[in-house]
């Protein structure tokens, strides 16, 4: 009926949405939008490291995202310039030295399009096991840390008043941000990650009234935009990322009706 | 080691820079089972800041601080949530412990918010959130209680029911409470030492202690000392939510 590499790419699709919906709840919550981008920005240089030493390419990525990750935490603490300017610094010079490291490896044939937005004719059997058991370590993790990590994000002090270690909890998010944007980069290309993250769980905001169900309806939304956006690259022969975030703006936009119906309710 | 079994958290000698400026110097006190310690002071005094020192939300104090326990149940002065959650009272009674729901309904239901449960935590005044916040922190029995002003936004009626709600939580749990308060007024009949801050111990003692102090006096002004006398008087009826009047 559908191709092996299609069939390959649904299992893959839907495994990075499973991750990508709690996670994407939680860059919401915590107004991490631009940290996602940074983070996917690094991957590049990963990539080309990954390429230059004959690397896995989702290891490779994972470690120089937690890497930039780890520096910026550290570059909040020692100087003064405002987060939104570290992330920009980070997230172009690393792109940009990305982009230079590219420009040695002449003797390597880069899909640029298909790092950048994703390629679905590039999901292997080993992707689906990477994207599989390590979207079910980041899984366990998140579980682990759910409790002082939402707590610290309703309200930091509280957290900490009562023993939770929110600290700890949010350098170990960080570190599944990256994981996050490892196993997913050959699926939704690395400039469109972070609009996997944000827009089913925007979605779910808007039709969910309780923590739970926004993490819920954030993976039924990422699951669907995965499928309907997967069918569509098959039929229109476009790149996987755009169609599945189209895809997911289109559920967006769905939901939007629902807000204004309980507006009108109010009123 | 804990010599004294009875002391939940102590302050020896404790102050906070932030800016270079001190916050609070050299306050020194102590918190044990059973007792309430009502800290009080003019506005900027540091009283959340001592109180935040004892709950080691500051790290890089002066002095150091002896805690006993980890249960502890906080009710901070300011709380910002950020609406982008959608949060019920519900979920945000189990917010740092997983608590039983009879327990949960048993807090809501002391504080006079059960009706409220499935309520979006957006959408409550600021009197009944106060009153989820309190909630919240007695539901889950800690040995350690700290208030930072706990009934601001309250009404007058529910301001004093809630200070007796919280002497009789000291009483029944057995744990101890640091309470802070702008108003000893208030507090009188609920506390059992009072410690009068003004970036510094000003001075500490029993409640009537404190109220003859001169330099309580000096700090207040005279009305302050005057107030002995108010608190003696007791309510005959009180009001219910739906506007009845129940004789006590």
């Amino acid at each position: 009926m559908f191709d092996d590499f299609f069939i390959r790419a649904l299992i893959a699709g839907i495994g990075v949405a499973l991750v990508t919906g709690p996670l994407g709840c939680f860059v919401i919550w915590r107004r991490l939008s631009y940290f996602g981008d940074t983070l996917s920005h690094s991957a590049l240089l990963g990539i080309t490291i990954a390429y230059s030493f004959e690397l896995n390419i989702a290891l490779s990525v994972f470690v120089i995202s937690s890497l930039i990750a780890l520096i910026l935490i550290q570059l909040q603490k020692k100087t003064n310039l405002p987060g939104d300017a570290l992330l920009g610094l980070l997230a172009h010079s690393s792109l940009a030295v990305g982009l230079v490291v590219i420009g040695f490896l002449t003797f390597i044939r880069f899909d640029i399009m298909g790092l950048l937005f994703g390629d679905i004719l590039a999901v292997t059997t080993n992707d689906i096991f990477i994207i599989w058991g390590g979207g079910a370590a980041i899984l366990i993790v998140l579980k682990l840390i759910w409790k002082p990590l939402f707590a610290s994000t309703v309200n930091y002090e509280l957290a900490e008043a009562e023993g939770l270690n929110p600290d700890r909890a949010k350098v170990i998010f960080t570190i599944l941000m990256s994981a996050v944007i490892a196993i997913s980069i050959k699926m939704v290309g690395l400039l469109l990650i972070t609009g996997m993250l944000i827009i089913p769980a925007a979605m779910a905001r808007n039709i969910s009234d309780s923590p739970q169900k926004m993490v819920l309806f954030s993976v039924i939304g990422g699951i669907l935009s995965v499928v309907l956006g997967l069918f569509s690259s098959l039929e229109f022969n476009s790149s996987s990322g755009p169609s599945i975030i189209a895809a997911s703006l289109f559920l967006f936009i769905l939901s939007l009706i629902k807000i204004k119906q309980s507006i009108q309710l109010k009123n | 080691m804990n010599l004294n079994s009875n002391i939940l958290v102590k302050l020896n000698n404790v102050g906070y820079r932030e800016n270079n400026k001190w916050l609070v110097e050299d306050v020194s006190l102590q918190v044990e089972k059973g007792k309430i310690v009502t800290l009080i002071g003019p506005n900027g005094s540091g009283k959340s800041t001592t109180a935040k020192i004892a709950l080691g939300i500051y790290k890089n104090i002066e002095g150091n601080v002896e805690k006993y326990t980890d249960k502890v149940g906080y009710v901070p002065q300011k709380i910002s949530i950020d609406w982008t959650l959608p949060l019920r009272v519900n979920d945000f009674m189990v917010l740092t412990e997983n608590i039983k729901h009879d327990q949960i309904d048993e807090a809501l239901s002391l504080t006079g918010v059960i009706h409220l449960k499935n309520k979006n935590l957006g959408n409550l005044s600021g009197g009944e959130f106060q009153r989820v916040l309190l909630a919240r922190a007695i539901s889950k029995k800690p040995d350690l209680l700290v208030l930072d002003e706990p009934v601001q936004g309250v009404d007058y009626t529910g301001e004093i029911a809630l200070y007796e709600l919280i002497k009789k939580i000291s009483d029944t749990l057995n744990c101890g409470i640091l309470l802070i308060s702008h108003d000893l007024h208030t507090v009188m009949k609920a506390t059992d030492h009072v410690v009068c801050l003004n970036g510094h111990v000003c001075c500490s003692g029993s409640p009537i202690d404190v109220a003859r102090n001169n330099e309580y006096k000096t700090l207040f002004g005279d009305q302050a000392s005057q107030i002995l006398s108010v608190y003696e008087h007791k309510h005959d009826h009180e009001h219910s939510h739906e506007g009845e009047i129940k004789k006590n």
